[in-house]
């Protein structure tokens, strides 16, 4: 029973034709867009015109270096120790500012560093923030799409059991995905409040109040972890449903099978579940991975980059440069860069988990 | 090997009861086939025999012992299924292998066992093939060889050769019988396919509605079937039935006739009939034969002629309105139209007191 509909060439891209449509003028086009704007000094207004500048703006995001500093020494030769006995070391910004002996590391400044025997390492960076915000981005994608993902797939073997009002618990795990994050992160940042947040009320009460409190977003070390736990918590019943979507097109009797031949829980979850699990986990890690480069509305809504810089993205900096200091050309290198390196990490993976025949 | 005892075996899912007590015996090293129509639960009794259904009354022995709880792994058997339930991410080798892996079986006796097996199934060229690689019949013969390699003291099978097609199920269906031969281990087969239970079987026990209709060796219940249900059931073409009142009760036999059919004595094989009662008789298609014109005890015309080769498959409509099914020999070639008189050895035909 074909119907014209289903046949016709014409009708196919007619139903084809919005969506490419969509997809064009706002993703294809927009990318093309900042690709071009990310060759020039574009700014979002400007007396001036706009100049092409080739990759002016890719080298001052990107040029990093590191930097090798003896300590200083007395006229005799000897090491200067401080009271306490630490070594001294000179300045960065003796390297960094109007010194004619390092010109490529002008206008440089120190990321962080560290000691190799006496000498100092230390990372200098055009542009700090940046790779501040990349390290951060990285950080919580190497935790959040595990995490993320093993909890999901746990949470997905939990529900898939035929029991009395599954679907209570299917609907309670699903419910925080179609809350909007920008809700979310509101609600969450009263929970993290230092003063008088859930989160400190009832560690102190688990505790007889041993536990004193704590400024979970306010603190440099606690920030980033408390967006990570909330992002895991409010985006891991998605991705329990499309674990859940794998493991019901594993056919039923292949448990059978494996339980005739003596498999234990492991075992059977070992060779049968994982296995048959393979394509669906490829597609989680990708859609995990892809949503944590995006990290944006949770630190724009919660902590704005902060404190001292601990929670700074790549997106959130795009943001904040293209818009907050109208730095268009900018923002647009920063998209560029997080898309090849998103696109990248998609390819590796993909590849890593090909079929192997 | 094993014995296989079922007494009282009961199924309920809720309110509703599936199998409805059912009490077997399975010898050492036989063949017992299940057969029976969709839905007369004679698959949801072999999965309560391999421990996959739980048994809600009765008990089950395996062995001379009592295995209602026992895990599916501890009963001593194997089970073939009719979707093949092959790991699709390993090798032959390796699902032929699955059990002895996951029980930590050396290398060198899963080794020799895997060959074993490959060696009665004659695929050891398949052993390092993907199950993607394999076509369907190839399949199965992987999930025997995993069978073959438990070891089992009686092995299931649940409709293994329904995804095959025709020419394959035959091909397979000697495998098995030939496997059988080989094993000498205890089979239990389920099928919903009259001739695979006829070739194959020792026994055959027909189910219908979760009750055991009739249990015996293939011919007793080609030639004597105890009831309208088995007889309709085994035998292709099926048996012909006919709406016949009875006229006559003997010792021996019961006579019975209506508007196609001239009175006729047939053996009443201790069923009970009162003068009077309605009836019903069946002849099968093979033991009508042709008679001359006046003659014979059947008549009717040819509506459709089918030659099929071997033999020609007539569809008559007697006299009465009512349809016959006979299967003649390969020249009986009749056009339809003509007239027919049909004669049949009342000691090959049955009569029944039910009605259809």
């Amino acid at each position: 029973m074909t119907s014209k509909l289903t046949t016709s060439n014409r009708a196919g891209w007619g139903f084809a034709l919005p969506g490419f449509a969509l997809i064009a003028t706002f993703i294809v086009l927009p990318f093309i867009f900042a690709f071009w704007l990310s060759l020039t000094n574009q700014r979002l207004i400007s007396p001036n015109p706009t100049e092409f500048v080739g990759l002016d703006n890719y080298r001052s995001l990107l040029s990093i270096d590191v930097l090798s500093i003896e300590p200083e020494r007395d006229a005799a030769g000897a090491l200067v120790r401080d009271d306490d006995g630490a070594l001294s070391y000179p300045a960065v910004r003796g390297f960094t500012r109007n010194n004619p002996d390092y010109p490529q590391y002008a206008g440089m400044r120190e990321w962080f560093r560290w000691h190799w025997g006496d000498t100092a390492k230390v990372v200098i960076a055009t542009d700090v923030i940046f790779w501040k915000a990349l390290a951060n981005t990285l950080t919580f994608v190497l935790v959040v799409a595990p995490v993320q993902g093993a909890l999901a797939l746990g949470l997905a073997l939990l529900i898939n059991q035929r029991l009395r009002g599954i679907n209570f618990y299917r609907a309670v795990y699903f419910m925080p995905v179609v809350v909007s994050i920008v809700v979310v992160s509101l609600l969450w940042r009263f929970i993290y409040d230092g003063e008088d947040g859930l989160l400190n009320n009832l560690l102190s009460a688990l505790t007889f109040g041993a536990f004193t409190g704590m400024d979970w977003l306010g603190n440099p070390d606690t920030a980033l972890g408390s967006i990570m736990a909330m992002s895991i918590w409010q985006a891991v019943g998605f991705h329990m449903v499309i674990w859940l979507s794998g493991l019901q097109t594993i056919s039923p009797t292949l448990y059978e099978a494996s339980a005739i031949e003596g498999a234990s829980k492991w075992q059977t979850f070992r060779y049968v579940t994982w296995p048959g699990l393979r394509n669906t986990a490829v597609l989680v890690v990708i859609v995990i991975t892809m949503q944590a480069f995006a990290l944006f509305a949770q630190i724009d809504v919660m902590t704005n980059g902060g404190p001292l810089d601990s929670t700074q993205t790549v997106v959130f900096q795009a943001v904040e440069r293209g818009y907050g200091k109208q730095d268009i050309s900018g923002g647009s290198t920063i998209s560029v860069i997080l898309f090849v390196l998103v696109l990248t990490i998609s390819l590796i993976q993909r590849w890593l988990a090909r079929e192997k025949t | 090997m094993a014995t296989v005892k079922l007494r009282g075996i009961r199924k309920s899912y809720g309110p509703v009861e599936v199998i409805k007590g059912v009490d077997i015996d399975i010898n050492d090293g036989e063949f017992v086939v299940f057969v029976g129509p969709s839905g007369c639960g004679k698959s949801t009794l072999l999965r309560m025999i391999a421990g996959l259904e739980d048994i809600t009354r009765g008990t089950l022995e395996i062995d001379g012992k009592r295995v209602n709880d026992l895990e599916p792994s501890k009963r001593g058997i194997a089970m073939v299924f009719q979707t093949y339930a092959i790991f699709p991410h390993m090798s032959v080798r390796e699902n032929v292998a699955f059990g002895l892996t996951i029980n930590g079986v050396g290398k060198a006796e899963k080794e020799a066992k895997v060959a074993e097996a490959a060696r009665i199934l004659q695929m050891e060229h398949l052993l390092d093939r993907r199950p993607s690689a394999l076509s369907g019949g190839q399949r199965q013969r992987v999930a025997i060889g995993r069978a073959i390699v438990r070891d089992p003291k009686v092995f299931l099978f649940d409709e293994p050769l329904s995804n095959l097609d025709a020419a394959l199920r035959m091909d397979m269906r000697m495998e098995i019988g030939k496997l059988h031969q080989d094993l000498g281990a205890s089979m239990i087969y389920v099928t919903h396919d009259q001739v695979e239970a006829m070739t194959l079987a020792d026994r055959i026990v027909v189910l219908k509605d979760g009750q055991v209709m009739q249990a015996g060796a293939p011919m007793d219940l080609y030639h004597e079937p105890a009831n309208l249900f088995v007889a309709g059931f085994l035998g292709a073409p099926s048996m012909n039935f006919m709406d016949v009142r009875v006229s006559e009760v003997t010792e021996s036999n019961v006579t019975v006739s209506n508007g196609a059919l001239d009175p006729v004595a047939v053996p009443r094989k201790g069923r009970d009939f009162t003068p009077g009662q309605q009836a019903t008789l069946g002849v099968r298609p093979q033991y009508l034969s042709p008679a001359e014109t006046g003659r014979g005890m059947l008549h009717g015309r040819v509506a459709l002629t089918e030659r099929l080769g071997s033999e020609t498959v007539l569809d008559i409509t007697l006299k009465d309105g009512s349809k016959l099914i006979a299967a003649l020999g390969e020249d009986r070639i009749l056009a339809p139209g003509t007239e027919v008189n049909l004669n049949f050895d009342p000691g090959q035909a049955h009569v029944f007191p039910e009605q259809r």
